[in-house]
């Protein structure tokens, strides 16, 4: 626990050196990172032990504050998600130790160090605290630490509206996430989390405030709105870490809080699985319509937690339906496609910033034949989109893989006893599944082909330049790390064992960890299957050199079907790539299409325009906002702007307050 | 015998599915007509014991009713009054099969709900008379030309045909009353659609004209 | 000897799956009241194109040369992990069914990718309309082999996730009960079969003009050895599919798998005759009804699950 304390003392150390370090860009661009490295370093080697050793430090001190103390403690889930913390934090500080050295503004770039290490000490507080206070303050912390990094470009409107999005939407998570504390700590005298329980319609209340409280940080639709504006508005390595880890700290919190809850009811895994299939689905098709680069990937986050989301449900499912090897696969799927989705997440995301960096611009039409011009880059991020889409030989089809195991292995098994409708389940689980798969391909191939293949559509992408050594280096890491977790996968998912004897009833313990060791095969054969792909591919790219040897290989233009003078503009385009799939689904999301068709016979000018609002944005949240403004407005009397009135206010609710009391 | 049972209820969900995701005027005709046939045969499936000369004459009688004469009828409505023979949805057809999907679950559900007799054969045999039922009703509801709501009509009437199957196991004086009941449908819901087609046309005529003026 | 036959299964699907290939065009052919090409004209293109030399568009990079290697390498992945009928795969674990699609999905991936590194708009259209079919086709496939799957575990009292349990648990006895599953999951792997190897009614193999601008149109580009190995992976692609269909409508289990073997292979000729005479008789659906008939094969195989988990 040593170790924990050290390293969220580095982090503040660190962050309070950089302040101090001012104007000066190099010193703050060493320091922050060096201490945040430091810190993450200290992190990963004390999670990796106890992952190793299935045993729990943990640390208490007294606290003066009502109902809190100084709990600390690192157990294996703990450990599980401060392994992510560390990993994606420790390689997006060296990344943007190069990335922000080129800032226009010097004096953002110390200040931005010190809520990055900040980020990261809150993040870590989070999953280690033991006591409600704590885990709310560090929450908190947490938020607004990442409010400041979101706002690093603050002299932008659009980041501006993001950021004031982000504040209220995690702000409203956060009151209930206060009063499922304040429903849990009833009984008992400290928020501590080992006393902390619930049973009955009370444990649904619980469960259902928990939902809405970290569903708001994970970024379950509906409460997603706010993700697809911050993410993309904030640098890169930031964005890398708030969609890698930040938002699993929402399912932290769902998977710490549902033991204290007793035996799951039936209804709350269904509604994980439903709300996860609805994330999984409409996030990948809003991806896919986004023109923003960094948005796109904000989405397929929203797709992601909706594949963790859909695993939940069918975990908890099966410990409602008593089918061991169902609830033990879903839970260890959702669990090792959070590690998996950090992974390749944050590589995506600092994949984009670096074609940010290098080009200037983020809308995917107008990039195009950066693969040519940045190969390193280009061949991290094709690892990345490769893994998203779940495609063997990387680290994303293992997690959907025991995701769809643990639901097939329900419906194969049914039992009869149980009262569930299994149909349902195979719908949403595995056609949801195997339909998020396939968009999923849609949207990668339509990001990496438009961004990275083809010709460059605009000036700023002919002239991009690759992106900086340390940049690169910490892509070709984050690149093998997905080749690593695929490999590894039987390894990990022994980890994850632990893990997941925490999260379901004791008496499903030794069937659990039965079904587990034996269906650690499938990620056997998983692993055996990507290095026989790749030993393959290897050998045909060698027999094919042999093929082509001495014979003669010529360079012509793209064959255009005899037209005389193709232009880098005549490409097909991301959004036409995206739009017949879009129409398909235009029952659920409504692309708005505004067609100026061309007129008479010798038209003038013509003009198609199409762009996809988000639903919940303008079907739900913007109602809802204004109805709640005009009910406020009706209260605008009370503000009479007289410092005579307030203070009238303030002694009248005393006076109220004393009489309540005493009376 | 379970198997030719199960067969026939399956081909009667995959008719109203076609139903709902065809869009040509004919090939609707045709599935009720399919349709028609297959409950034609659901007795003899269904009860294979029972089977006597009365209830085959019964059967066949009932199906040569609703397999040759309603849909003879109703393709001379269409040829003879020109119209065109797309099924203009007012639902998609895509949207209207994942629909159907879901009303089948819905049906499946409903059905499970239900105080069945013991002997009603196929455990599927109730849904697929609910999901029959309830496709008619949504093609009714669902499409604009006139000539589907009469095969919307038809449809229903074969769930509710099909409902009462379940219960008319050892009663060949059910089935026949079922006939009976057919054919007197029959008659009404021709009225109905003929008076139905006829308005519509009317209607169609006159925008015709209208647009004919300028 | 079980595991004979698995080798020989993949054997005979490297050598003779460009064979199928000649069964549909002369079927097609004769139908048309044509003599045809002989049924060994796909060996001889192979033969052909792998002796040229190449011409690369300045635009590629090495996407583009590796698009055709990864999907050549995808597809012989997935060979020895597919039973014929009664014919055990050579690798069989629970979950391959899943490796199987998705491996499927890596060779689409690098084909689409392949087609876009052209930058030709021609290309990028029939990328666009390969990755949105597919992601319907998709759930169908799953979900079709998830009934069996189900089915299956019914039949054998047993978990079996892997396709060598699932096909060896169609058996002429169990027909009676399992029929009616059988053939509606059959329906729906028919409709992926015909769309995933671009046939008709989905996608016209034989043009690439703009109406049908799929797969024909995305390697549009591609060209000597290179093109060989795409005709190849679509012959095994064929092949591959085709063996899924043919294990449930073929239910030999006879318990030699030699003869299950034989049969096999005589039904996947049967299937490229009768894939021949479909696309003969049918025309080729408009593109935007094409969804709607990727829907209803994932609406048949939903069907499906009904019936066998009711």
């Amino acid at each position: 626990m040593e170790w924990i304390v050290c390293a969220v003392m580095v982090l503040f150390v660190g962050g309070l050196a950089t302040l101090l370090a001012g104007r000066r860009v190099g010193l703050a661009c060493w320091l922050g990172p060096a201490s945040a490295l430091l810190a993450c370093g200290l992190m990963f080697g004390q999670s990796l032990l106890v992952l190793a050793r299935g045993e729990i430090v943990s640390l208490r001190a007294p606290w003066q504050v009502p109902l809190g103390s100084l709990r600390l403690s690192l157990d294996p889930l703990s450990a599980w998600f401060a392994l992510l913390i560390a990993l994606v934090g420790g390689l997006s500080a060296v990344y943007g130790a190069q990335y922000l050295r080129h800032q226009p503004h010097p004096q953002r770039v110390a200040r931005s160090w010190f809520f990055f290490n900040l980020l990261l000490a809150s993040m870590l507080l989070v999953v280690v605290a033991r006591n409600g206070v704590f885990f709310l303050v560090a929450w908190e912390t947490m938020s607004l630490a990442s409010w400041f990094l979101v706002m690093f470009d603050s002299q932008e409107a659009r980041v501006r509206r993001a950021g004031w999005i982000y504040l209220v939407a995690t702000h409203l998570g956060a009151a209930f996430l206060m009063a499922m504390f304040a429903l849990l700590g009833r009984e008992s005298a400290a928020l501590d989390f080992n006393a902390l329980s619930a049973t009955g319609g009370t444990a649904s209340a619980v469960f259902l405030l928990a939902l809405v409280g970290f569903g708001a940080k994970a970024g379950l639709i509906p409460l997603h709105v706010w993700l697809p504006e911050a993410h993309p508005a904030a640098p890169s390595h930031v964005s890398a870490v708030m969609s890698g880890v930040m938002i699993k700290m929402g399912i932290y919190g769902l998977l710490r809080i549902l033991p204290m809850l007793g035996p799951p009811q039936a209804w709350w895994g269904w509604t994980l699985l439903g709300l996860g299939a609805v994330s999984g689905i409409l996030g990948i098709l809003y991806a896919l319509a986004q023109s923003d680069l960094k948005r796109a990937l904000a989405y397929s986050s929203v797709e992601n937690i909706g594949i963790i989301s859909l695993g939940l449900g069918v975990g908890l499912l099966g410990i409602t339906c008593q089918c061991p090897a169902m609830a033990a696969l879903g839970l260890a799927g959702s669990l090792l496609h959070v590690a998996n989705h950090a992974l390749m997440k944050s590589l995506l995301f600092l994949g984009a910033g670096a074609v940010v960096h290098a080009t200037g611009t983020r809308q995917i039409d107008e990039l195009g034949g950066l693969l040519k011009r940045m190969p390193v880059t280009g061949l991290a991020f094709l690892v990345a989109a490769v893994a998203i889409c779940g495609l063997p030989p990387l680290n994303g089809f293992t997690g959907e893989l025991l995701i769809y195991l643990a639901a097939l292995s329900g419906i194969v098994a049914s039992p009869r006893s149980a009262d569930v409708s299994w149909p349902l389940v195979a719908i949403l689980a595995v056609g949801g599944l195997a339909l998020i798969g396939g968009l999923a391909a849609a949207c990668f191939t339509r990001v990496f082909g438009m961004v990275f293949l083809g010709e460059p559509r605009t000036a700023p992408a002919a002239h991009a330049h690759e992106a900086g050594r340390a940049m690169r280096l910490v892509l070709c890491l984050l690149a093998a790390g997905c080749l690593a977790m695929a490999l590894l996968g039987p390894w990990v998912l022994d980890r994850l064992v632990p893990l997941v004897a925490g999260l379901i009833p004791h008496d499903f313990h030794v069937a659990a960890e039965a079904a587990l060791a034996s269906w650690r095969t499938a990620l056997v054969a998983v692993a055996a299957a990507a290095l026989v792909l790749m030993g393959l591919v290897a050998l045909l790219v060698l027999g094919r050199r042999r093929l082509f040897a001495g014979r003669t290989i010529e360079q012509a233009g793209t064959w255009d079907c005899g037209y005389v003078a193709p232009s880098p503009r005549m490409q097909y385009t991301g959004s036409s790539f995206g739009a017949p799939l879009l129409a398909v689904f235009r029952l659920f999301i409504r692309p708005r299409v505004r067609l100026d068709g061309p007129r008479e016979l010798f038209p003038r000018r013509a003009s198609f325009e199409s762009h996809l609002p988000d639903v919940f944005v303008e079907r739900l949240f913007r109602p809802l906002f204004q109805g709640v403004a005009q009910a406020s407005a009706s209260l605008r009397w009370f503000q009479q702007g007289r410092i005579q009135l307030y203070v009238l206010y303030i002694a009248v609710t005393l006076l109220v307050l004393l009489i309540w009391k005493l009376g | 015998m379970l198997f030719w049972l199960d067969l026939v209820l399956v081909l009667l969900v995959l008719t109203n599915l076609r139903l709902l995701g065809s869009s040509r005027l004919a090939s609707c005709i045709r599935t009720v007509a399919a349709q028609a046939v297959l409950l034609g045969v659901l007795p003899l499936v269904a009860h294979p014991h029972d089977v006597s000369l009365r209830v085959v004459a019964l059967c066949l009688a009932g199906a040569a009713m609703k397999a040759g004469v309603l849909p003879w009828l109703l393709r001379r409505a269409v040829v003879s009054a020109n119209v065109r023979s797309e099924v203009e949805p007012l639902v998609g057809f895509t949207t209207s099969l994942l629909l159907g999907i879901v009303l089948l679950g819905v049906a499946i559900h409903v059905a499970g709900q239900l105080p069945l007799p013991d002997d009603a054969g196929s455990p599927l045999l109730m849904p697929v008379a609910l999901f029959t039922t309830v496709v008619g009703l949504f093609v009714i509801v669902s499409r604009v030309k006139a000539v589907m709501q009469a095969l919307g009509y038809l449809a229903m009437e074969n769930g509710v045909y099909a409902f009462g199957l379940a219960f008319a196991v050892h009663e060949p004086l059910l089935v026949e009353m079922g006939i009976l009941l057919d054919v007197f449908v029959a008659v009404l819901v021709m009225g109905i659609t003929i008076h139905h087609i006829s308005r519509e046309f009317e209607h169609i005529d006159t925008d015709r004209l209208s647009s004919l003026k300028d | 000897m079980a595991i004979c036959a698995a080798l020989l299964h993949v054997l005979l699907a490297l050598v003779l799956a460009p064979l199928l290939l000649g069964i549909i065009n002369r079927t097609k052919a004769l139908v048309a009241g044509r003599r045809g090409q002989p049924l060994l004209q796909t060996y001889y293109d192979l033969a052909k194109l792998l002796c040229k030399g190449a011409v690369y568009s300045r635009t590629t990079t090495w996407v583009f040369r590796m698009g055709p290697v990864v999907a050549l390498a995808g597809l012989l992945l997935v060979l020895p992990m597919i039973p014929l009928g009664g014919v055990p795969a050579v690798v069989a674990f629970q979950g391959d069914l899943l490796l199987v699609a998705y491996l499927l999905g890596v060779a689409r991936f690098a084909t689409v990718l392949a087609a876009l590194d052209t930058g030709s708009s021609f290309e990028g259209m029939g990328a666009s309309r390969e990755v949105q079919f597919s992601a319907l086709a998709e759930p169908a496939l799953i979900l079709g082999l998830a009934a069996m799957a189900v089915q299956a575990a019914q039949a054998l009292q047993a978990q079996p996730l892997s396709l060598t349990a699932i096909y060896a648990a169609i058996r002429p006895e169990t027909l009676p009960q399992a029929g009616p599953v059988l053939l509606l999951v059959a329906a729906a792997l028919a409709a992926v079969f015909l769309a995933e190897n671009a046939r008709i009614p989905v996608d016209d193999p034989n043009t690439h003009l703009e109406l049908t601008m799929i797969h024909e149109v995305m390697v549009l580009d591609h060209g000597g050895p290179d093109f060989a190995l795409i005709q190849y992976t679509a012959a095994l692609k064929l092949w591959v599919l085709g063996t899924l269909l043919v294990g449930v409508l073929v239910p030999v289990r006879s318990g030699w798998p030699l003869v299950d073997l034989l049969a096999g292979v005589l039904g996947l000729g049967i299937l490229a005759v009768f894939t021949g005479l479909v696309e003969s008789t049918l025309a080729r659906l408009r593109l935007v009804r094409v969804p709607q008939f990727l829907v209803a094969a994932s609406v048949l195989s939903i069907l499906a699950l009904f019936l066998v988990l009711r």
